[in-house]
């Protein structure tokens, strides 16, 4: 058994499902802005690593690693609602690249924001689960403490979002609002406020995620921590299909654990071209995602 | 007629809509009252849709008002109908696609309170709380019309004479005391339309009805008062069988259809 758990195949499943569930996390904050504004939010990362700085470097350095990571999180939350506040609200019904460069340069405006005020050089952050795998006979099992943290992590903010959407009223409004702007208006929603708070819950997940990379004893936090992670998640959603929280998360999983085995049994060189190269599939074969259901939208 | 007196719901008075050089209304005016039933009519491009636009804020009157005397209101927006009463079905069913149907009908029980957002964010037991009890009085409504065993079916799995049904149910959850409902015959078969005729008829206890509506044959023993529009303008308002034999009418609208 414990020869089966360490063997070369499981510890790459391993492997893949840890950085997975990241790509997840960024798919799931990219899904919830598509489904509710219908714009690609490709200062998503950007927007989760201020948030992280100002929690961790700005307002808390000294505090301990729980309650700096709340601040991140309503930073996060802060800076989604500002974004959509003051940038996004401009950009609907303008053509449809006009929100795509916006965000784009609002990237480039972030990271060279972060990197004037806080530097370029890489802070580690105090989390204090290690890095270090666990053995089992004598073998490491490609699991280490921090793994566990970042998958327990993730499933419990997959869970809160599931949960909100599915059991509460602002859930059912959220959903409402997304699929059928002008019904929903004349049943009483305030779309526009449901915007926002679409763009505060991706913002906090971001914020989650953007620590847990961060909290990574090999990566630390830098103005482009999120960089790599934000391309994979935004493939995963792209793949997993845009409308689709549960798509992205199962495709942000499976994204992982391929790529994990392309690292590892093909060429680490190669995880970006396959990525991308099954990106361009899934396009090709079914553009509105491998997981989404044929369902014609309807205002 | 008979029960329908005093304060108007609805008063539309001599709105007029242009749309850049074309003129989409001229003039129109009408009322609906507590306890009545009234139909708009005309042939396709009459206005008919845009006077309902206009009634639900969607469009601004170039000239004239829309007013709801009733609960004192000058003009409302969109948003801000529901929760003073007034609800609106669309053309077809304009049912939220992936929602099920008990959940399309709790989407227009917004208007209730609590279940705000920082109660939901944090998944606070008030929250948990008036969601269920928002799920119980949709479940009721939909038990009212008929139709709860499609609780949870999704809109694209249901006939068509039930998701028109539900989309009345939905516009209802927001207790209306006006009800505007836009082409509730179209498509329907004879059973239905009966079935669907009696339901409208049922309401009027608590509401006024507005409908917009071709089915001449549906409107005419359902309806109070007609309001018949052509090429923007009223050419003629009264009971259904003053109207019937109007000479304007007929020319405009019944002659030409049948």
């Amino acid at each position: 058994m414990n020869a089966f758990l360490t063997s070369r195949p499981v510890s790459d499943v391993l492997t893949g499902v840890t950085n997975g569930v990241i790509y997840a996390l960024v798919a799931l904050s990219l899904v919830l802005i598509w489904r509710s504004a219908r714009l690609l939010n490709f200062a998503q990362g950007a927007m989760a690593m201020i948030a992280t700085y100002v929690g961790f470097v700005a307002i808390a350095p000294h505090a301990n690693y729980w309650v700096a990571m709340v601040v991140s999180v309503v930073a996060g939350c802060l800076i989604g609602a500002l974004t959509e506040r003051g940038l996004v609200r401009w950009l609907y019904g303008k053509p449809e690249l006009n929100p795509v460069v916006a965000m784009v340069g609002f990237l480039l405006v972030l990271e060279s924001v972060a990197a004037a005020i806080w530097s370029t050089s890489s802070r580690g952050l105090p989390s204090s689960f290690s890095p270090i795998d666990w053995q089992l006979g004598g073998r490491p099992l490609a699991l280490s403490p921090f793994a566990a943290y970042e998958i327990v992590t993730a499933l419990v903010v997959m869970g809160f979002i599931a949960g909100i959407f599915r059991f509460t009223k602002l859930g059912l409004r959220l959903r409402a609002a997304a699929l059928a702007p002008e019904v929903s208006r004349l049943l009483g929603v305030r779309v526009n406020r449901m915007l926002t708070i679409g763009w505060i819950l991706s913002s906090g997940v971001g914020a989650v995620t953007a620590v847990l990379v961060a909290s990574n004893y090999f990566t630390g936090l830098t103005p482009t921590a999120m960089d790599g992670v934000f391309a994979f998640g935004f493939i995963a959603a792209a793949i997993g299909g845009l409308d689709s929280p549960g798509g992205a998360l199962a495709s942000g999983v499976t994204l992982g654990i391929v790529l994990q085995f392309v690292s590892d049994y093909v060429n680490a060189n190669d995880v970006i071209l396959v990525a991308l190269g099954l990106l361009i599939v899934s396009l090709m074969v079914r553009p509105n995602g491998v997981f989404t259901r044929d369902a014609q939208r309807r205002v | 007629m008979g029960d329908a007196s005093g304060t108007p719901i609805l008063a539309v008075e001599s709105v007029t809509v242009r749309f850049g050089g074309l003129t989409a209304l001229r003039d129109v005016s009408f009322d609906v009252r507590p306890g009545e039933i009234v139909g708009l009519i005309g042939p396709n491009g009459a206005g008919k849709t845009t006077a309902f636009n206009v009634v639900c804020g969607f469009v601004r009157p170039t000239e004239g008002r829309v007013r709801f005397p009733l609960i004192d209101r000058d003009g409302l927006r969109p948003a801000q109908l529901a929760a003073h009463g007034v609800a609106r079905t669309l053309q077809g069913v304009g049912l939220f696609p992936r929602l099920s149907v008990l959940e399309n009908v709790m989407a227009g029980g917004q208007t209730a309170v609590g279940g705000g957002f920082w109660s939901g964010f944090l998944g606070l037991p008030s929250a948990v709380r008036s969601e269920r009890h928002l799920r119980e009085r949709a479940h009721a409504m939909l038990a009212r019309l008929g139709v709860d065993g499609f609780a949870m079916r999704l809109p694209s799995a249901i006939p068509y004479g039930v998701a028109k049904k539900v989309a009345v149910a939905r516009a209802l959850m927001c207790e209306p005391r006006l009800l505007l409902l836009d082409e509730p015959a179209s498509g329907l078969d004879e059973a239905e339309l009966d079935d669907f005729a009696a339901l409208i008829a049922g309401l009027r206890q608590d509401m006024g009805v507005l409908l917009v509506e071709h089915d001449m044959e549906f409107v005419m023993p359902l309806v109070d008062r007609l309001v018949v529009l052509n090429f923007g303008e009223v050419i003629a308002h009264g009971a259904p069988n003053d109207v019937r034999h109007h000479e304007a009418v007929v020319a405009a609208y019944l002659g030409v259809d049948e």
